[in-house]
């Protein structure tokens, strides 16, 4: 299978265990990744905070180089991004002023054709029945808790994505995988998103409710998809134990991560070593 | 030659002010076949009428038009003064220029010049209207009710003691409908079996009232006063002549765990089951779902129990048929499915409350069944987790209404004053309890309702929070519930032991299939559409079909029995002559030309026509036909249209009046 | 978020729709809001609650009314859309920098300078600290977009 590829500011900054990740794990299920030839940012929270106009223009200059890549499909493995994207997307595909518009600004011909996807979609292409076909080692030790944060599934009529306010789609990947997975409550409640550094008292105190659900619940760990919640959940995870005073210990793996190690990938391939909390 | 008389009515100041009624009537009197023209000031007052009578004996008038008022108004007026001057009735047409003129124009000159244009296309038609007879159609004096809920019920008995015979089809094994499995209704808090369960009885027992149970509508041919329904009676696997609600079968019965449909999962039954104790009829039925014996010839306890030998495994479902002459749907409601799974696009559930997934997220009616005394837990609150008795019971209202995104727009009318009783009841259960109901707005408009709020308030301690609950989750044994209070403008979280979720009201399961089968409207929520919202809330558009009760919108049990009894009157109004008047401005066939092509057959929306012969006196055949059935014929016209060989026209509005009356302005 | 919210997303509504659009634009609520999109989804009038918090926080800047308390998120995101103005994507480091500079212009408080400097030697180990990212070779692309962008004429 061969994929487009735009993997956004997070995973090749400090979140680019999250790339190291994936792409060892897709790379054994003959998933080809091509990067997008001068992808820009998405613009993320700042843009659509502080210029509506550019919140779409930057997408949209990325679409276009999708297209003029010749690319289908594309894997945005953050959530943010993909969000961002598909909004994008829709918008320039249903309206043909605003392509106009955008194919000036950003100095491309954009048509919003290319089809955005995050991380789960990519695992549910490949088909729940070839994960179980080349599964290694069962996931047996893990209790998890699938954690979805905010953009994955929300908002519904932008990225038509699951249930938002019971999704299920990780649970079923990892069921397939032999792991056991957590009836909790948090699932789609916020992490604080990019907020880590501009309100760090936000990010720690809604991190640490969704960290003590799951523990709650019977988890050993937590499983996410987007590189934010990853760090507010595992980078700052040491912050929040000393806020709160409480040991949280709980280990937070990428999708990629547990599916690289049910297929049999050592953890160090998967970049898990570069995690901040460990296996206990 | 035409003898028409013209009457131009000022309709007071509605028609004079804006049209010159002398100029009018002068020009009119000129138009061919006007034998006079006048105006008045009211013609359809005593004085006027009077005047149109001795102006069709002293002018020999052979025809009236009347240019006034819409039709809607006074048509049947107009008809009546002719007839009684000696006049066929439908001779007479009627101009409308007041909502069509008057009412609509300002210009003096241009709104004259338009009602005489308006005139003269009624004087055409006038001159081509043929005499009529209305058309009489006899009437079996027999009605059949859908639904055994209160309102059929209440329609039932209604129409029973007027002296007419009934028939009730109820699909469950018992009538009773949503009624029965209530705690106690508003704003009395009289028990609501207590108050039922005698009219239940009494419709068993009624000598006139042949209850069908565990049954449903098949079909349904013919028109007011000639209905023929085929009635599906489901097979119970007991023969209910035979048995005498002993109860040794369901006692003997292994499989007693099934969820029980009457306490909408809440109890459990077991698979021969009398759905609850004062059930009519009280007579058991075999889940062939779950029955061992059933599925794979095991078990088989309750056919060797029973005395009566009642048992009967080879039953099979039985098609009857019944003559009726009116009928009256009464269908009630079902709860909005606050889960995932929906049978509408447009709806999603809720998931963020848990329902389905947390077990004490409940809905309304599964609440009933737990306060109930005769109830799974006879009476005493017991959360559905554990049995623990509920400390902290969070009331949500608006759970589906009112909610243009994922539910549906309107307001269920009941939930404000269900909820505050369902507060009082668990306050009168556990006395240390709290109840939080969280709410949009209050709504309790009915006589006493307001005061029953503030009952639930005042002195039933309860805690009213004016805002939605965005999340329930689970923390600890716990359900946080987290909402808000506009008023303060605070966030509110209440850590509740118990929620329950006040659901939509929604019409039953299946009423579009029912509808489609009596020719009755719908709207896009699957309500049954009345006649007119205002002055014919119980007729449908279908001749002879009545509704009453929630099928036609949500509404509380009060209104329920008023509509039922409305609806009744409007039967017994149906069977008060013994023969039924119907309009004859319907459509006919010209058997000569009809090429018995169809094409009228598959055009007509009111099934009204159908394949025909022609045969010689001696009964040779001669030709096929179409042939316009007069009792369900409405006049609409669409047979005329599609028509190839011209054969199909509509007396009243014939092909020749219509073109006359184009060609008359141009 | 409605908790510290000083004006919560439904009074904010409410204010607009009464003509108050002045107190909605000093609230601290729409830089508190972090954006999770919840609002939007669950609102029963499909009112794209989300969205106003954006336009909200676009105007509130554009006429230099963002609240004193929470002007630190805003020179957040402007850090942000700066850095991305010049190097296409993301330079963490840069932005980290600028950010905290222009934070403690702002208050004058040495605490948020060397806040996280532990955090450096963490990054380090776990080679997560990356001091040259890949850059867009057509930066000069991004001047022009921005500039379009934030042209209102």
């Amino acid at each position: 299978m061969n994929i487009g590829y735009y993997p956004g500011c997070a995973l090749h900054g400090s979140s680019d265990d999250y790339e190291e990740s994936l792409r060892a794990c897709l790379n054994t299920l003959d998933v080809q990744l091509q990067e997008i030839d001068e992808w820009i940012c998405c613009g993320a929270t700042a843009a659509h905070s502080l210029n509506q106009k550019l919140s779409t223009a930057l997408p949209a200059r990325n679409l276009a180089l999708a297209e003029r890549g010749g690319f289908g499909e594309m894997l945005a493995p953050c959530p943010m991004c993909s969000m961002q994207l598909i909004k994008a997307q829709r918008a320039l595909a249903e309206n043909e002023g605003l392509r106009r518009e955008m194919s000036g600004i950003v100095e491309l011909e954009v048509r919003g054709t290319t089809r955005v996807l995050n991380l789960i979609q990519v695992f549910e292409q490949i088909g729940l029945d070839r994960l179980k076909a080349a599964l290694k080692s069962p996931l047996k030790s893990l209790s998890a808790a699938c954690y979805y944060g905010c953009l994955l599934t929300r908002p519904p009529d932008v990225v038509e994505f699951d249930d938002c306010e019971q999704p299920r789609s990780m649970e079923a990947i990892l069921t397939a995988l032999g792991a056991k997975t957590v009836d909790w409550s948090y699932r789609t409640e916020c992490c604080g998103g990019g907020m880590t550094l501009a309100s760090e008292e936000t990010v720690l105190d809604l991190s640490h409710k969704i960290l003590s659900n799951a523990a709650a619940h019977g988890a050993n760990c937590l499983v996410v998809a987007c590189p934010m919640c990853h760090v507010n959940l595992d980078m700052k995870q040491p912050d929040i134990e000393h806020r709160y005073g409480v040991r949280h210990g709980m280990v937070i793996y990428y999708l990629s991560d547990v599916v690289g190690m049910a297929l049999g990938l050592p953890e160090s391939a998967l970049g898990i070593n570069r995690h901040f909390v460990g296996k206990a | 030659m035409s003898r028409i008389g013209v009457f131009i009515c000022w309709c007071g100041e509605n028609i004079a002010r804006t049209v010159d009624v002398d100029a009018l009537a002068q020009e009119v009197s000129k138009f061919p076949g006007v034998r006079c023209a006048l105006n008045y000031k009211y013609v359809c007052s005593d004085p006027g009428q009077a005047l149109v009578r001795e102006k069709i004996a002293a002018e020999k008038l052979d025809s009236v038009v009347i240019a006034s008022c819409s039709p809607h108004m006074h048509l049947k007026t107009f008809r009546r003064a002719a007839q009684l001057a000696g006049l066929n009735p439908y001779k007479v047409e009627m101009a409308n220029i007041r909502e069509h003129c008057s009412w609509v124009h300002h210009d003096r000159a241009k709104a004259t010049a338009k009602a005489a244009s308006l005139i003269r296309l009624s004087v055409e038609k006038a001159r081509l209207d043929h005499e009529l007879q209305p058309i009489r159609v006899p009437v079996t004096r027999r009605a059949l009710v859908i639904g055994g809920g209160v309102a059929g019920i209440q329609a039932a008995l209604d129409i029973a003691d007027a002296g007419y015979e009934v028939v009730m089809v109820e699909r469950e094994p018992s009538i009773g409908g949503k009624m029965a499995g209530l705690s106690e209704t508003f704003p009395t808090l009289d028990c609501s079996q207590c108050i039922l369960t005698p009219r239940m009885v009494e419709v068993g027992q009624h000598p006139r009232i042949k209850l069908y149970s565990y049954s449903e509508v098949e079909s349904v041919e013919g028109y007011i006063g000639n209905f023929t329904i085929t009635i599906r009676q489901k097979a119970r696997y007991v023969d209910i002549s035979k048995c005498t609600g002993c109860g040794d079968c369901w006692s003997v019965c292994p499989l007693k765990r099934n969820k029980s449909e009457f306490d909408y999962g809440m109890g459990v039954r077991a698979s021969i089951y009398v759905p609850f104790p004062q059930a009519v009829p009280a007579r058991p039925v075999i889940d062939a779902k779950t029955c061992a014996k059933i599925i794979r010839n095991g078990c088989g306890l309750c056919e060797k129990k029973c005395k009566a030998g009642a048992i009967n495994f080879k039953d099979t479902d039985k098609l009857v048929e019944e003559k009726v002459g009116a009928v009256v749907v009464a269908t009630g409601y079902k709860l909005y499915d606050i889960g995932q799974k929906q049978d509408n696009a447009s709806l999603a559930g809720y998931g963020e409350y848990g329902y389905g997934q947390y077990k004490d997220v409940i809905d309304s009616l599964q609440f009933e069944r737990l306060l109930s005394a005769s109830g799974p837990t006879n009476g005493v609150l017991k959360r559905p987790s554990d049995g623990a008795e509920p400390k902290n019971v969070v009331f949500i209202s608006c759970v589906g209404s009112r909610d243009n995104a994922k539910g549906l727009p309107y307001c269920s009318k009941i939930c404000c004053m269900y909820t505050a009783k369902h507060a009082m009841l668990y306050k009168h259960k556990v006395h240390d309890g709290q109840a939080h109901v969280f709410y949009m707005d209050v709504r309790a408009g009915g006589k006493g309702y307001e005061e029953f709020v503030r009952r639930a308030i005042e002195q039933d301690g309860a805690k009213y929070y004016r805002g939605r609950v965005s999340k329930i989750t689970e923390e600890g044994a716990k359900l946080v519930v987290r909402g808000a209070d506009t008023l303060a403008g605070v966030p509110i979280t209440v850590e509740a032991d118990l929620v329950v979720l006040a659901a939509a009201m929604r019409p039953a399961d299946g009423v579009a299939e029912l509808a489609q089968k009596l020719n009755v409207g719908y709207d896009e929520f699957g309500f049954l559409l009345e006649s007119h919202p205002k002055l014919r809330p119980v007729e449908t558009n279908a001749a002879g079909v009545f509704v009453c009760g929630a099928c036609q919108a949500p509404k509380d049990i009060p209104e329920s029995v008023a509509q039922a009894s409305a609806a009744a009157s409007k039967v017994t109004v149906t069977f008060a002559a013994d023969e039924l008047m119907r309009e004859p401005e319907i459509a006919g066939i010209n058997e000569q030309t009809c090429a018995a092509c169809y094409a009228c057959l598959r055009a007509c929306p009111y099934h009204a026509i159908e394949q025909a012969e022609v045969r010689t006196p001696r009964g040779v055949f001669v030709k096929h036909t179409a042939r316009v059935n007069p009792g369900l014929c409405m006049g609409c016209g669409t047979c005329v249209a599609v028509c190839p060989s011209k054969s199909a026209d509509l007396e009243g509005f014939t092909e020749q009046q219509i073109y006359a009356m184009v060609e008359s302005l141009v | 978020m409605a908790a510290q919210m000083d004006i919560a997303p439904n009074r904010l509504i409410r204010l607009l729709q009464l003509g108050r659009e002045r107190e909605a634009l000093n609230a601290q609520s729409i830089w508190q809001c972090v954006s999770c999109q919840t609002c939007a989804t669950r609102c029963p009038k499909s009112v794209n609650c989300a969205g106003i918090m954006d336009a909200l926080r676009q105007l509130s800047m554009e006429e230099g009314r963002v609240s004193p308390a929470q002007r630190r998120v805003m020179l957040f995101q402007k850090a942000f859309l700066d850095n991305i103005r010049r190097n296409g994507r993301l330079d963490e480091l840069e932005l980290i920098v600028q950010f905290k500079l222009a934070g403690f212009m702002h208050d004058r408080r040495f605490s948020l300078l060397f806040k996280d400097a532990t955090l450096a030697p963490k990054l380090n180990k776990r080679k997560k600290l990356h001091l040259r990212g890949k850059k867009v070779r057509d930066r000069a692309v991004l001047r022009r977009i921005f500039a379009r962008s934030m042209d209102h004429s």
